[in-house]
């Protein structure tokens, strides 16, 4: 039998039972349908994470004072000792490193902003010049902080952009004053809108000198260190560096803990990847029960066409012949369910993407293989044992039934 | 051509053994015209599926063509089928959803014939038997008599050396049965070996060479 004639003799079986075949093309375009939309929903999710990530910048490693390993029976408490704080001496020692190209050193707090009689509360940075460019913020207008040693500071700041809405509404706040706690401040920018960003709103910020912040709340210690390293490939040895250059100054204590973007990104990487896999895996279960609908959708279907059978025997096909119609129609049917949702799975991407354009939904290229991929062969692997049966049919009995 | 050597066909129903065929000695030459006939249950059919090889016999020897083919493998089995055999049934045995042409044509899709060779014998056979106005109709849109001339058609397409047919008028009025043995004589006189197996003794008398079966044992050849 040629090929062209068993897909033909196939396709009139699958259009002969239009019902039949409708129903195991929906059970097998459902399958496939959710799988694509789940996992898509998955990578989705995974490379807003990223996205996100990398808004905070690129190469960036960042120190914190302390460290998050437990070594011993907490020695600081038993010794009366906490920690020593990060300084901007330590800060300021990173620049030896040739592997990193900028610092940034951060203090956060909380203060009152007042403007004549407005008021509003919240979140004060103290940084240096550098924090904008490895933040990859953009100043809107005016500048940001200016240059130079940053344990001396001038009056100014930079602010958000809802900050500067909410306290200059309709004039522009450049070179206003604004009283943080007891000290004014004089506006020299104010930050470009950028919204949200891992659950922090730097619109809403207030961007003081380093030791203007120092002076404010009333502290030498440093909430963190933002690192640049000079390239990809840098970022370990940045961190290395890093690492070493603090203990040196610690006097020979590991008392920081240097963490980098990237490995930070790896881990949610792994943890959003195995989430997509395990949901896509739920969601191919659906296929399997689509296979088993195929086996009995094919089972009643030999023992419908057993005069059929009986026939094409007399007329000489063989059992492999008659197998082999059967398998074909299968991978038919399975091409056909595959097809359909595929469709139907990148349509609902496209509905889900609609309504939450913020994340970059699709589909990850081994579900959009695997799915079809696993609908043929499920679909060829559950015929298996109804072409069997009809390859084995005696035909004598088989005809003798009307 | 069939030569039948103590043929016997047991079959074993809930424990019972009961016997289709018992020792079945029969030689039918080439170009013959024969009609197989007896009471229901005689083992009429039985035989014809022995010699179209869609039944194996329990004891026995059968050569066709001078051949041994008792044992040969089901798909050799397939093949001479293919290739020498041309069946017709009582109840037509179409597929239904295929027109007439393509129910014709199905026995050299079966065979893998180039489809260029297939349409030419196919629109010859469909003027030969009278059909050419039917030939994108269903089964279903036929009468008994075109459904039966489908059927010899089809079992005709491959040029069967051997034609067996199993009632081919049971299903069929009176006088549509008349045209139907008529179309199948032809046949036969255009050289085809015919097995006609019916219990009309109209039809069987029209053979030249009449065998009667009761029991499953060959009761009577009668030829002139």
């Amino acid at each position: 039998m040629r090929l062209a004639d068993l897909l033909e003799f196939a396709w009139r079986v699958l259009r002969g039972y239009p019902a039949r075949t409708l129903l195991i093309l929906v059970a097998m375009g459902i399958g496939v349908a959710a799988v694509v939309a789940v996992s898509s929903i998955g990578e989705g999710a995974r490379l807003y994470v990223i996205s996100q990530f990398g808004s905070l910048g690129t190469h960036l490693v960042i120190v914190l004072p302390g460290r998050s390993e437990t070594a011993g029976a907490m020695p600081g408490v038993l010794m009366g000792r906490t920690p020593r704080d990060l300084t901007i001496e330590d800060a300021l020692a990173l620049k030896r490193s040739p592997a990193i190209r900028r610092i940034a050193p951060l203090i956060v707090g909380a203060g009152d902003l007042r403007v004549g009689a407005r008021v509003r509360e919240g979140p004060v940075l103290g940084s240096t010049a550098e924090f904008v460019a490895i933040r990859h913020m953009e100043v809107a207008q005016g500048e940001f902080l200016p240059e130079g040693d940053p344990r001396h500071s001038q009056p100014v700041c930079v602010i958000g952009a809802t900050v500067a809405r909410e306290l200059f509404p309709g004039r522009s706040a450049l070179g206003e004053w604004v009283r943080i706690g007891d000290r004014r401040f004089r506006v020299l920018g104010v930050l470009a809108a950028q919204g949200e960003s891992l659950g922090f709103n730097t619109d809403e910020l207030v961007i003081v000198p380093l030791a203007a912040a120092q002076a404010l709340f009333n502290t030498d210690a440093l909430f963190r260190i933002l690192v640049e390293a000079k390239s990809r490939d840098q970022i370990a040895a940045a961190k290395d560096d890093a690492e070493e250059i603090i203990r040196e100054r610690h006097e020979g204590k590991r008392d920081v803990t240097v963490i980098t973007q990237d490995a930070v990104l790896a881990t949610f990487d792994r943890i959003l990847r195995a989430l997509t896999l395990a949901v896509g895996g739920l969601a191919a279960i659906s296929l399997a029960v689509a296979g088993i609908l195929i086996m009995n959708v094919m089972l009643i279907s030999v023992t419908q066409r057993r005069g059929e059978i009986g026939l094409l025997k007399a007329l000489g096909a063989t059992g492999a012949q008659i197998g082999l119609a059967f398998i074909t129609e299968a991978v038919l049917l399975g091409l056909g369910g595959a097809g359909l949702g595929l469709l139907v799975g990148k349509l609902g991407q496209l509905a889900i993407g609609h309504a939450y354009p913020s994340v970059p939904f699709t589909p990850p290229w081994w579900a959009v293989l695997a799915a079809p991929l696993t609908a043929i062969a499920t679909a060829v692997l559950f015929a298996v044992a109804p072409a069997r049966r009809a390859a084995r049919l005696d035909p004598v009995r088989a005809l003798s039934r009307r | 051509m069939i030569r039948l050597h103590g043929i016997e066909r047991v079959f074993h129903l809930g424990g019972e053994e009961v016997h289709a065929l018992r020792s079945v000695t029969l030689e039918i030459g080439r170009g013959e015209y024969v009609s197989i006939m007896g009471p229901s249950g005689s083992g009429k059919s039985t035989l014809l599926n022995v010699v179209g090889l869609l039944d194996r016999p329990s004891a026995g020897r059968y050569e066709l063509d001078d051949r041994d083919v008792t044992d040969l493998t089901d798909d050799e089995q397939a093949r001479i089928r293919r290739e020498r055999i041309g069946f017709v049934f009582q109840f037509f045995h179409l597929v239904p959803r295929l027109t007439a042409e393509q129910n014709i044509e199905l026995p050299m899709v079966l065979a893998g014939i180039d489809p260029a060779a297939r349409r030419a014998r196919r629109a010859r056979l469909l003027a030969e038997y009278g059909l050419e106005t039917r030939a994108r109709h269903r089964p279903d849109e036929l009468s008994g008599g075109q459904c039966q001339r489908v059927a010899i058609a089809r079992a005709m397409s491959m040029r069967p050396a051997l034609i067996l047919a199993d009632e081919p008028t049971g299903n069929l009025d009176r006088q549509t049965g008349q045209e139907v043995i008529a179309v199948l004589e032809r046949v036969h006189r255009d050289g085809g070996t015919l097995m006609l197996v019916t219990h009309d003794p109209e039809v069987g008398a029209r053979a030249r060479r009449r065998v009667r079966m009761v029991d499953g044992a060959v009761v009577s050849d009668e030829r002139p």
